[in-house]
């Protein structure tokens, strides 16, 4: 095919082992970091077009009239579609509820939302033609919060809701509502000695992937479309688009192109339907992709949210009750905000033990931007808010921060809030002891003979301070993130996986529809073929429909999940192989009939270690091939009024001491250490445990110091979408994370394993902002901090 | 969109004349990010690059002669004893790559009140040299910014040199921005002390429509160095009076609240870097006795 940058088979061999447990270097690590990996926005095809999305200016008006003649009549232009162009009954699309339109219709909803698409024969044609749409918008009062989505003539976001929350929320403008109530926090209070309250705001964060939603949609003979495209999941974004283009799910076929991050900001589709929508109408392939500014209209972010906490305690430092509200954004369409809303409740006391417990989370519809999936998914707000909790109730007690956790931390067996005992370890003061025993960063660090080192100092190159004003401050805090889809949630993934022999040599093939969207999913693959069925060479097929569903590359599932369903079909597969030795080699020696078989440096071993067999001679002409489903124990969902259900089946636990020096005269902050203690299960690729922490721990970081998008809350239009005002975190921001991987294993889960992504994103961010409050004595019950935050000038 | 591409400075000028709308091209670190995002869709671009002697400098004795398109790596890693100021401001323009690419001539082009190199071009004293078909003139640096993104080129003239004073006393400059590396100022401060005409300069970014100078703030620490003598007894600045100065500094500004920050902040921050460049600089005068050291 003349296609350029469609991703291609990788086989990894190493020569070595390279099974589990062991530092295997990706495959597509050497071809990022030098530039050569082709990304989805790297794509091309002959007789390509190029497609352009022209979005709303305003957040929330009736369109009065859209004027499509100038852009058509535009050379180069192939076409021009709107609402009234979409071929399908179904016109609307969404994770868990169909209320996105394709295109907009009669009105939008929010800044920068989809209202007609163009295909032409250049990008910047296209964009033209685009810019040549006049809309006529009738504005209309904006939704920005809780009190005007809920106030009592409040505009109804989405006037006739039918979906499956719509009966149990308060009012239309909520789009799901979770309460969590445990105990008796009216009888608990009356037992606590002291009790402290607190109000607290997180800011909307990006998933700022560096790769642009992108993809190429190229239509097929038999009327379908094949769509390269990068996302989280192909099936969840199949089953949405068919609908739409009116076609079979057959028919659409979809391949991962390279991914460039995704954290959470691909999960809901972007640009995928209306790539198909202009390839299918103008017969040729049709590639889009957003710039930056593009992109941050193009992706839900993360709900920011109000959260108001009271805790109580005993003199002696032991939880009496908890009770809290969390208010979470989730703009003008619902993406994943029910379940964010599930996570946010479930987990709204942290991971701690405390028996009297009244939680209420909700989430909005309002007109800021669409809020979503983004690493850490609820419990990220959570934990910042509950974490101040604690040292807020440390310092009222006189009593060490980490102490006062450590008496409350949850252990095996523990009952979550929702009733569901912790049935696998669950280490938290052991966490906390071994971050608090880490070596502290040395004093003044800046100080050196030639006078201050800045690049040492908050400011940084900027040259702001040589150490005046400087104080150091020291935080920390832990947490807890489920892992895997909860709330009972058909959480499967489908391997297959194939045995053959190659060359002369004996080769697995694996082949999932796994999104890599970098976290090393394809490395740990081939780890996993090569210890259940002892071969050196594993081909990691390209993510496609034509296997089954993997699920999402979210909620630190894929490693269990999709690795579990490969461990799975591997253990099949070498049933089969040595039933196939059985059957042609048997004869030859009594072990294979009695002793346990392994395979094993490509033979089949005894368990006593002697082999009987190549496998180059068992396989022979022959392969050997299982495709299978696989998925974790089932849960369940939460009782809507209590709360109450098992409805999570794994935990994964981060402690960070976060150590940050603080310019308190210019409220510039320097953070110098950001150690961190996890427990993984196990390690199946130590390197990439380390990595997955660190970026975590930076993207913590990020949120604590410096990027929020910033809404006008006049009207609702977004103030920085771009990285010159949208910042994140350089090298020179970055601490040194020191990491302490603890392997306390899961029985439940494959190899012992732990889903370990999102943990650490969780405590980074409250760790910094109890650092920055050591070192400056102030309240901060928002994050991001800012400078006039720190120096009075807000 | 026209791609002009004179070999020569008197071809580029001949283009200017002709086509007076032409936007000059350099380093491409302003003009490019424009017209990627299509802010601006000018009718013709010039490209200057092949233009030699706008990447060329020298040291005269009293000013350098700094080439339009002298990149700020060049100026961080040759210029640093003759211009210490305007070499720790180009440290913190950008990335790497973009130092390597951009110069003082695009920043004194686009006029952007958050250009890094204003405030030490203000605080050294500098002038630039623009020129036409109709000839050659030097523009003083106080009067050069004219308005928010405006400066005071005829449509026909093009930015070929600055030509800044060369440090006869210890220079500094910082610079706030949100992280620590990589940013657009929220405020930015310049300092130079100038011990053979006794005098101090001043220059902020980012806390007013234009690049400005504090000129309250020098007369008054102006003066107060010379009536207490400390320009020859190199007596500690009290702090009363190095408060003064930073309070003249803050009042100086006319800053507005936009994304980045708050003008009470933006005051509030010129007040802390005109209070500590003022002590950096003037410990380094008593301690080093008229050396240029303005190194961080």
């Amino acid at each position: 095919m003349p296609t350029n940058g469609v991703p291609t088979k990788i086989t990894q061999g190493s020569g070595t082992k390279g099974g589990i447990g062991e530092s295997t270097l990706r495959p597509d690590g050497t071809l990022k970091v030098t530039g050569e990996f082709a990304y989805s926005s790297d794509m091309w095809h002959e007789d390509m077009l190029w497609g352009q999305i022209l979005r709303s200016t305003v957040a929330h008006a009736e369109i009065v009239s859209i004027d499509t003649a100038e852009a058509l009549a535009t050379p180069g232009v192939y076409a021009v579609m709107t609402y009234d162009d979409l071929p399908a009954e179904v016109k609307h699309y969404g994770l868990e509820i169909r209320d996105t339109p394709v295109l907009a219709h009669g009105k939008v909803r929010h800044h920068g939302e989809p209202v007609a698409i163009v295909a032409a024969d250049h990008p910047e044609t296209a964009r033209r033609a685009a810019a040549k749409i006049r809309v006529e918008y009738r504005e209309l009062p904006v939704i920005t919060d809780e009190a005007s989505a809920t106030a009592p003539d409040a505009v109804l976001v989405h006037e006739h809701r039918d979906d499956h929350h719509a009966g149990h929320v308060p009012h239309p403008n909520i789009v799901h509502r979770q309460p969590i109530v445990r105990g008796d926090v009216a009888a608990a209070r009356g037992r606590a000695d002291v009790i402290v309250e607190g109000e607290y705001t997180f800011g909307m964060q990006d998933q700022a992937f560096l790769g642009p939603e992108s993809g190429l949609a190229v239509p097929e003979e038999d009327g379908g479309v094949h769509l390269y495209i990068a996302t989280q999941w192909l099936h969840s974004d199949l089953r949405q688009i068919a609908p739409v283009l009116g076609l079979p799910e057959d028919k659409v076929r979809m391949t991962l192109a390279g991914v460039g991050g995704a954290f959470g900001g691909r999960e809901d589709l972007s640009m995928q339907i209306h790539a198909c929508l202009l390839a299918l109408r103008t017969g040729k392939p049709v590639k889009i992709v957003y710039n930056r500014f593009e992109s941050f209209f193009g992706h839900v972010h993360r709900h920011p949210a109000k959260l108001y906490y009271e805790h109580g305690a005993t003199a002696d430092g032991k939880l009496t009750h908890v009770k809290a509200r969390i208010v979470l954004d989730g703009g003008a369409y619902a993406s994943a905000s029910p379940a964010v809303v599930g996570n946010a409740s479930s987990l709204g006391v942290g991971p701690y033990a405390v028996d009297d417990v009244d939680i209420e989370a909700i989430a909005l519809y309002t007109n800021n931007p669409p809020c979503g999936a983004m690493r850490g998914f609820g419990a990220v707000q959570a934990c910042f808010a509950y974490e101040a909790q604690m040292d807020k109730l440390a310092a009222r007690l006189g009593m060490d921060p980490v102490e006062l956790r450590q008496r409350n931390a949850m252990e095996q067996g523990t009952l979550l809030p929702t009733g569901q005992p912790v049935d696998s370890p669950a280490p938290v003061a052991e966490l906390l002891r071994r971050v608090k025993a880490m070596p502290m960063p040395p004093e003044r660090q800046w100080e050196s003979s030639e006078g201050a080192d800045v690049r040492q100092l908050p400011g940084g190159l900027s040259n702001t301070t040589h150490g005046e004003g400087v104080v150091r401050g020291v935080g920390y805090a832990v947490g807890i993130k489920n892992v895997g889809f909860s709330e009972g949630f058909d959480d499967y993934s489908t391997a297959r996986v194939r045995m053959e022999v190659v060359g002369g040599e004996p080769v697995a093939t694996v082949h999932t529809a796994m999104a890599e969207v970098g976290q090393g999913g394809v490395t740990v693959h081939a780890q996993i073929a090569r210890t259940e069925l002892g071969v050196t060479q594993v081909t990691i097929h390209p993510a496609d429909t034509r296997v089954g569903s993997a699920g999402s590359t979210s909620a630190s599932r894929q490693t269990y999940v999709t690795g579990g369903a490969i461990k799975h079909a591997c253990e099949l597969v070498r049933e089969k192989v040595l039933e196939l030795g059985r059957r042609k080699l048997g004869s030859y020696h009594p072990a294979w009939a009695h002793a346990e078989l392994l395979l094993e440096g490509g033979k089949v071993v005894t368990d006593g270690g002697e082999v009987l067999a190549d496998l180059v001679d068992v396989l022979g002409d022959e392969a050997v091939e299982v495709e299978e489903e696989w998925r974790h124990r089932p849960t369940e969902p939460f009782d809507l009024r209590t709360g109450q259900g098992n409805g999570h089946v794994q935990y994964s636990f981060a402690a960070h001491r976060a150590v940050v020096e603080v310019d308190t005269e210019l409220g510039l902050v320097k953070v110098i250490e950001l150690a961190c203690a996890q427990d993984v299960g196990k390690a199946l690729n130590p390197l990439s445990v380390v990595g997955q922490i660190q970026g975590g721990t930076t993207q913590g970081l990020g949120v604590a110091v410096m990027e929020e998008i910033l809404v006008d809350p006049t009207t609702a239009k977004v103030r920085n979408p771009s990285f010159t005002d949208y910042l994140i975190p350089t090298i020179l921001d970055t601490p040194t994370i020191p990491v302490d991987v603890l392997e306390l294993a899961d029985d439940h889960a494959p190899y012992g394993l732990r889903g370990i992504g999102e943990a650490p994103t969780l405590s980074s961010t409250p760790a910094v902002l109890a650092a920055i409050r050591a070192a400056t004595g102030l309240e901060l019950n928002r994050t991001p901090v800012r400078p006039e935050h720190l120096t009075g000038t807000a | 969109m026209d791609f002009l591409r004179p070999a020569s400075w008197e071809e580029a000028l001949a283009v200017k004349a002709e086509h007076p709308t032409a936007v000059p091209i350099a380093g491409g670190t302003d003009v490019m990010v424009e017209i990627n995002f299509d802010h601006r869709r000018p009718e013709y671009l010039m490209d200057l690059t092949r233009i030699g002697d706008l990447y060329e400098w020298e040291v005269g004795d009293d000013t350098v002669r700094l080439g339009a398109s002298v990149p700020y790596a060049q100026i961080m890693e040759h210029l640093r004893p003759e211009l210490p100021g305007l070499a720790l401001a180009s440290h913190t323009v950008a990335s790497p790559q973009i130092r390597n690419r951009g110069g003082v001539g695009g920043n004194l082009g686009t006029a952007s009140p958050a250009g890094d190199a204003h405030p030490a071009l203000l605080a050294a004293g500098a002038e630039v040299e623009v020129e036409s078909v109709r000839g050659s003139r030097r523009i003083p640096i106080d009067g050069f910014y004219t308005g928010v993104k405006r400066n005071a080129l005829a449509p026909d003239e093009l930015i070929r040199a600055v030509h800044v004073k060369k440090a006869d006393g210890p220079q500094q400059y910082s610079k706030v921005g949100t992280r620590n590396a990589m940013v657009i100022a929220v405020c930015a401060f310049g300092l130079a002390l100038h011990p053979e005409t006794r005098t101090v300069r001043t220059g902020i970014g980012s806390a007013a429509p234009t690049p400005i100078r504090a000129k309250a703030a020098e007369d008054f620490l102006n003066a107060a160095l010379e009536e207490g003598g400390f320009w020859d007894n190199g007596k500690i600045v009290t702090p009363s009076v190095a408060k003064q100065f930073a309070d003249l500094c803050a009042a100086a500004c006319n800053p507005i609240d936009d994304v980045r920050g708050t003008a009470s902040y933006r005051r509030h921050a010129v007040g802390v870097m005109a209070r500590r460049t003022l002590t950096w600089t003037w410990e380094s005068y008593r301690g080093a006795h008229r050396t240029t050291e303005g190194a961080a």
